[in-house]
């Protein structure tokens, strides 16, 4: 009993940020219509909460893609989609984008009705159609058309396919990376495996999406999206953890509160954002050739980010005041707090940081997959634990090796296993590295235990 | 509002049999983390082994019914040992992250395309229960129990299913109040001591998973028959964090918490969708619309989650001397 007025501030604490997180969310179907607009060529329909009550183009999945011929975009032609016991149907927009909604994620077959398309335009030649369409575990797949006489559809050779696949998987691992470096600073200086570390991922992008459907430049979105990412492990620490650090709280405990806490701030999110994807401005981007390689220009710029703040975490842990001193708490907390650290705020700055790294992460995810939708974070939260797991659980840079070999092998393994089983091959892979070297890659063996 | 309605609703879901699925799962449970202390957070795969195990061996290879249900069991300690041999030599938080993952394994493996004629992919199985309840000693007609009438199906599988989870629970409390249940509880509070007594840890530690693991595949037989259907998209990880929290509710140490803990779990929802669906039908509530109310159930199960870890960790059975989390 003499326990409770103590905690009464924490828990009012926690429901404050819950509630701030509400109304800045609550705000946010205000600017999804704006988004939608622009420059986004599909016709998605936007969740608002009146449509998603059961309509029936207002499926959960949708095949979607844009037709184009020699830059231009082309209207009104009919696509149609059979499969898993559904056909449905859709006749491309002025942008030249279509979708059609299908009640489950399966395999469908998706064809172009070729006397709809418009005088002198054809398919290119050899491209499929009609073609197969499977869903990888998203709520949106993509089918692409090449239109035009003069295009002939390339079969690539293994090695450019692999090249390819290496190149996409690195800028996976490494955005992979900077949600799995916050998780793993967490777990170092806490010892806390933070099941919630996925909803934090998700924030970053529904925060993007929000701010630049006020119709803020991409850049300054991005920024706020990061910032709000930080302050959300800020006030988690200050308002849910550190209480709990104070109380004495087990391990297994908090491990459960933040279950609890991922399963609430999820479907807050989803309250809110409501259950179908959304687009980030630009996420349909470019083509680029690197001599017979492709890769999409925003897979490229991502590759490029999250490199150079990988590269500034790992600066600030090994030359910074405040980065030895994460690593002495790391190391042995009594220790580092007997030798005048303050244990307290180094974890405090690891959460923020750990917030703002998982929030960029978000944001590079939602433009790699692409879309955001309310379960992105719980999407990868997984390979996150297997990228740490790998490297060995505690260990910074293990986290970052654990990631970029997650991501290269997710990537490199859609060349032989469908791509609805890709991320199987990670977490097997996890499993079995602890058969054989449980401390992980670069983990210590004594921290098994 | 009908409020009699909802009320009787309620009270239908406390001898349901998705509670008494949830119950034997959460049983299961208890043996690996109330009893031993293991973090199986993931209880969905034994549960979708025995769902798949029964269904598949019905649908593709003609079983009987008693065949499938021992094939499920069969898979389920398969699927112990492969959790167990890799994880349970290591620290708690390697088992959670590692059940975690292949029980999402096994979802994304019954899921995928290239297997839909043995597991029916996103699409899942159905038409399997027959065998079931072809077993159906009631005769045909309705039977009122007060607060419901149910046909002479619904009252078999209800029975059956209490039955299952009486007699579980009997074997469960007779376990671990024997010697090997004391060992399993020294376990949980200090592995180290107990191996200086000579005690194979590892031995004991995977017979507890095996045990949980089996109680858990029952209940996902169970789960998959009032409906004869089985959908991948219900294993994944919500439905282990539902058991945690139907274990934690009813007390983690205990025999007849994580029964209390789901009939609890169900009543509370089923009184809750239908209070807010029928304030949202009757225009009381605006702002928000059904399937935002359907939402909101699982933001009350992860704020219930949390609190009840802070609070009582012990939940409403147990004992919280006995209950010293590490």
């Amino acid at each position: 009993m003499r326990r409770l007025p103590k905690l009464a501030r924490p828990m009012g604490l926690l429901f404050a940020l819950l509630a701030v997180f509400a109304a800045l969310l609550l705000s946010a179907p205000a600017g999804q219509a704006q988004t939608l607009a622009a420059p986004l060529s599909t016709s998605t329909p936007a969740p608002s909460p009146a449509e998603s009550t059961g309509p029936p183009e207002s499926f959960p999945n949708t095949i979607n893609g844009v037709l184009r011929n020699a830059g231009q975009p082309v209207a009104g032609v009919t696509i149609r989609a059979t499969g898993e016991g559904f056909s449905g149907e859709a006749v491309s927009s002025a942008t030249g984008g279509w979708s059609i909604g299908v009640p489950v994620q399966g395999t469908y077959e998706v064809e172009l009705d070729v006397s709809t398309l418009p005088e002198g335009v054809t398919l290119a030649e050899g491209a499929q159609n009609p073609r197969q369409v499977t869903f990888a575990n998203t709520s949106n797949a993509g089918a692409i058309f090449p239109l035009g006489a003069g295009i002939v559809v390339q079969t690539q050779s293994f090695g450019e396919l692999l090249v390819e696949r290496i190149l996409a998987g690195l800028s996976f691992g490494l955005l992979l990376a900077l949600a799995s470096v916050g998780l793993s600073l967490i777990f170092g200086t806490t010892g806390l495996t933070n099941f919630a570390h996925g909803e934090m991922v998700t924030l970053g992008a529904v925060l993007m999406f929000f701010f630049s459907g006020l119709g803020m430049p991409v850049w300054l979105a991005a920024v706020l999206a990061v910032v709000g990412g930080g302050l959300s492990g800020y006030l988690q620490d200050s308002g849910l953890w550190k209480p709990l650090r104070r109380r004495g709280t087990g391990i297994i405990p908090m491990m459960i509160v933040s279950i609890g806490l991922a399963l609430a701030a999820r479907y807050t999110i989803q309250l809110f954002f409501g259950g179908s994807t959304q687009q980030l401005p630009g996420a349909r981007s470019p083509q680029i050739e690197l001599g017979s390689v492709s890769i999409s220009q925003n897979t490229l710029i991502s590759l490029v980010i999250s490199t150079v703040v990988v590269l500034m975490v790992a600066f600030l842990l090994l030359k910074t005041r405040i980065g030895k001193a994460t690593r002495a708490v790391a190391d042995n907390p009594a220790l580092a707090s007997a030798s005048g650290i303050d244990v307290d705020g180094v974890i405090r700055i690891v959460w923020t940081v750990g917030g703002i790294l998982a929030g960029l992460g978000g944001i590079l995810w939602a433009y790699y997959r692409p879309g955001v939708t309310f379960n992105m974070g719980q999407q990868i939260l997984l390979l996150i634990f297997a990228a740490v797991v790998l490297g060995g659980l505690g260990t910074v840079f293990g986290a970052l090796v654990g990631s970029i070999i997650v991501g290269i092998f997710v990537e490199v393994s859609t060349i032989w296993l469908e791509a609805d089983l890709k991320f199987v091959g990670a977490l097997l892979i996890m499993i079995i590295v602890l058969l054989f070297r449980p401390q992980g890659i670069l983990g210590r063996k004594e921290r098994v235990g | 509002m009908d409020f009699l309605n909802i009320l009787s609703g309620a009270l239908g879901e406390v001898i349901s049999p998705t509670t008494a699925a949830y119950a034997l799962a959460a049983l299961g449970l208890a043996v690996h983390f109330g009893y031993t202390g293991l973090l199986n957070f993931g209880q969905a795969g034994f549960m979708a082994m025995g769902a798949y195990g029964f269904a598949i061996s019905i649908l593709t290879f003609n079983a009987p019914f008693w065949a499938a249900v021992l094939v499920a069991l069969a898979c389920s300690v398969g699927f112990a040992f492969l959790l167990g041999i890799p994880t349970l030599r290591l620290r708690a938080d390697y088992l959670s992250i590692v059940t975690i993952a292949a029980a999402e394994v096994v979802r994304y493996i019954v899921t995928t395309n290239k297997l839909t004629d043995v597991t029916g992919s996103a699409g899942g199985l159905n038409g399997f229960a027959g065998g079931f309840y072809a077993l159906n000693p009631f005769p045909e007609g309705t039977y009122d129990l007060g607060f419901v009438s149910l046909s002479a199906r619904d009252l078999w599988v209800r029975v059956a299913g209490w039955v299952l989870v009486a007699i579980c629970c009997f074997l469960v409390w007779l376990l671990v109040r024997s010697p090997w249940g004391r060992v399993l509880k020294g376990i949980r509070e200090d592995e180290n001591a107990v191996r200086s007594l000579g005690k194979n840890v590892y031995s004991y530690k995977m017979q507890a998973l095996i045990i949980g693991g089996l109680l858990g595949t029952l209940g996902g037989i169970l789960f998959t028959l009032p409906r004869s259907s089985v959908q991948p998209a219900n294993y994944g990880t919500e439905l282990t964090f539902f058991l945690w929290t139907c274990l934690l509710l009813g007390g983690a140490a205990t025999v007849l918490g994580p029964v209390l803990g789901a009939m609890l779990f169900w009543v509370v929802l089923s009184l809750t969708q239908g209070l807010l669906y029928g304030a949202i039908s009757a225009g009381y509530i605006t702002f928000i619309s059904i399937p935002q109310a359907g939402q909101l159930r699982y933001i009350m199960v992860g704020i219930a989650l949390m609190l009840l870890m802070i609070f009582r960790p012990q939940g409403m059975l147990g004992n919280k001397k006995e209950l010293v989390f590490s």
